[in-house]
């Protein structure tokens, strides 16, 4: 196949500030922190219904998000509890939303499949698979047409690359030279089966672009820095008009599909090795540590995130239920649910 | 005042919102430089040009998915579903998508749209491009669900639900593009959730839809004319928001109900109303409410049997006949 495969090289450079190094790192620490303590209230059966974690999965969300400017519309899966919180929605407001307290994102009426919020620019979390890559095409076809500069930004996982819409927005995307940018998460299973054996090609997503003329992107998202600099190249480039771009980001999740997944499925040692060699919090830990970094200033990001996580939780705890009388509320504009005189 | 046929009225409402509000983009199969399939709108590509009018590959799900994200952020699409039918492939935007967004998010995603499409049958396209798809429509909580039956309405009824906040689903009947209509100059504006008496009577109300509009009123003026029934037509025009006090307010005069409905028959629009009215206005009934619906069954191809198998102008007019003991 005639497709052009660029890696990006893991190396620290000036182009990252020391600045922005500790916001990604505590972005990361955050990220595992809230999604741990969304699989703990779980087990204390606080989080009802289920939920999709991203643990292992930190390096892609804090990467894609830290090179977004304000204004840049995100959207994600059900698997969105990171790429919510990475835009900087408050930690309370997830967890109540996961808890189903009136203090949560959507006051308990969306729960964890549903995050969204459109101040953050976080512009909704998609339960059916593929749905939102058509709607990310329309949030920067209107970008392109009113010559506003936000990219949309559309994460999914490597399953979604053999649904329906995934083609038809890619070529619409494509055809329409969109400012979007297409982010598949590989973490090499399609809820319970891994996703080569259901796959007609090996990399689901970069094996993919060529057909929709576009290039074939392959990176290491467990490098906050390769998928933080991949991020802003494509992002620069659906910015001045260049179209959208395609990028197949390798990672692992350590959690099951969903609550109810225990991942039996799993080869022996597998997690061991992505949690021992590639977990993207470690690697980023001994770089910054090899750059020069104090073990004590990421011992107090680590303690900050930590106290973060305990004060978002008595929050939730403490948050009432939401009020009856929003059962029937926002289902017509009106804010009402009245389909008849 | 001008005579303008249903499918130049689509191509005029179309037009007049689009001059009206920048915000407008109408997107769709072949609706650009070929006019639509069924010629419906013609002359937008040249007037508002390719980056408001925009040709789209056979993508119905990119062509509805598009449509939101375009709504949600700030625009006010137009997306075209070339024959109803095809909603099928593209169902998840309605079911789970447009309808839900604004109540799943607590009011934070809004979803200003309009999705046209060719409903209904008549035209001798056989099952899978002749469907009456009303009833999948009406049955999403978050849709509103639009079908005219005149020119006048097409106009008034498509800028209402282009300014309307929430989707509408504006189903255009096939079989009346060809018809005509008068239509006075200038800017023309109707409200959803409008039913419409389109022929005042005494006996009996007549509820009808889209098509079986003109072969209600055609039925009454023959019910009238042979047997002295003097019917009430009422024009449902649209089904959510539903005007059930004008329909309510007809039963309470005329004491009786038909309804004429061009879906098959299980889970007709035609269903919902017969049990409002029996919930409502039972004792204002002078005898049992009666559906005239399409049998369910999947619409054959051949005119002798397509016709068969819609409410035609006799067999409503046989209906109510018996119905009445006139």
């Amino acid at each position: 196949m005639a497709t052009k495969q660029s890696r990006a090289e893991v190396t620290l450079a000036d182009d990252i500030s020391e600045e922005l190094h500790l916001r990604i790192y505590r972005m990361q620490v955050e990220l595992r922190e809230s999604e741990q303590r969304a699989y703990d209230l779980f087990l204390q059966n606080l989080v009802k219904g289920t939920s999709h974690l991203s643990l292992g999965q930190e390096a892609v969300a804090t990467g894609f998000a830290a090179a977004m400017e304000p204004g840049d519309l995100t959207f994600c899966t059900y698997r969105g509890h990171a790429h919510t919180l990475a835009r900087g929605v408050p930690m309370e407001r997830v967890l109540g939303e996961l808890m189903g307290r009136d203090n949560g994102l959507l006051r308990g009426k969306g729960g964890s499949m549903h995050l969204t919020s459109v101040e953050h620019g976080v512009m909704g979390s998609y339960a059916i698979v593929g749905a939102h890559i058509p709607i990310a095409c329309g949030a920067a076809w209107r970008a392109q047409y009113k010559g506003d500069k936000d990219v949309s930004v559309c994460f999914f996982g490597d399953g979604t690359t053999n649904i329906g819409a995934f083609h038809e927005g890619l070529n619409f995307a494509a055809i329409w030279k969109l400012p979007v940018v297409f982010v598949c998460e590989n973490n090499l299973y399609m809820e319970y089966t891994p996703i080569g054996d259901v796959t007609a090609v090996k990399d689901p997503a970069a094996g993919r672009a060529s057909a929709y003329g576009l290039e074939s992107i392959i990176i290491d998202g467990q490098d906050a820095d390769v998928v933080y600099r991949t991020a802003k190249t494509a992002y620069d480039k659906a910015r001045s008009g260049g179209g959208p771009s395609l990028i197949e980001c390798l990672t692992y999740r350590y959690s099951g599909h969903s609550r109810a997944d225990p991942a039996k499925y799993r080869p022996e040692g597998e997690l061991d090795f992505w949690r021992g060699k590639r977990d993207p919090i470690r690697i980023y830990r001994e770089r910054l540590l090899q750059a020069g970094i104090s073990e004590s200033t990421l011992l107090e990001i680590e303690d900050v995130v930590r106290q973060r996580v305990e004060e978002a939780t008595a929050i939730c705890k403490a948050a009432p239920p939401p009020p009856a009388e929003i059962l029937t509320t926002d289902v017509y504009a009106d804010g009402g649910w009245a389909w008849r005189n | 005042m001008a005579e303008l046929t249903y499918r130049d009225a689509v191509a005029r409402g179309i037009a007049q919102e689009m001059e009206r509000d920048s915000d407008v983009v109408f997107l769709g199969e072949d609706i650009g430089k070929a006019g639509g399939v069924f010629k419906a709108t013609v002359g937008l590509y040249d007037r508002f040009g390719p980056l408001r009018v925009r040709d789209t590959p056979i993508s119905e799900q990119a062509i509805l998915g598009a449509a939101m994200g375009a709504a949600m952020t700030g625009l006010k699409p137009i997306a075209e579903i070339m024959f109803s039918d095809f909603i099928a492939v593209c169902f998840d935007y309605l079911a789970n998508q447009y309808s839900k967004s604004r109540y799943m998010t607590n009011g934070q995603v809004k979803c200003p749209l309009v999705v046209r499409t060719a409903n209904g049958g008549g035209a001798r396209f056989g099952a899978q491009h002749s469907q009456s798809v009303e009833n999948w429509c009406m049955m999403i909580p978050g849709l509103k669900v639009v079908a005219p039956s005149t020119p006048l309405d097409v106009i008034g009824l498509l800028a209402a639900s282009v300014r309307d906040p929430d989707p509408v689903i504006f189903l255009e009947h096939k079989s009346l593009y060809a018809t005509k209509g008068e239509v006075p100059d200038g800017e023309i504006l109707d409200h959803l959730g409008t039913a419409k008496i389109v022929r005042a009577g005494t006996d009996a109300t007549i509820l009808a839809l889209a098509l079986m509009v003109p072969r209600a009123i055609a039925a009454a003026e023959k019910l009238k004319a042979e047997y002295g029934v003097n019917c009430e037509v009422i024009d449902v025009r649209s089904l959510v928001p539903m005007d059930t006090q004008t329909m309510l307010g007809s039963v309470a005069r005329t004491h009786r109900l038909f309804t004429v409905e061009e879906n098959p028959r299980l889970c007709g629009w035609g269903a919902e109303l017969v049990s409002i009215i029996a919930d409502e206005a039972f004792y204002d009934l002078d005898g049992p409410p009666v559906r005239i619906t399409t049998p369910h069954i999947p619409l054959p191809s051949t005119d002798i049997l397509e016709d068969r198998a819609m409410p035609s102008v006799d067999r409503i007019v046989e209906t109510v006949r018996k119905s009445l003991g006139s």
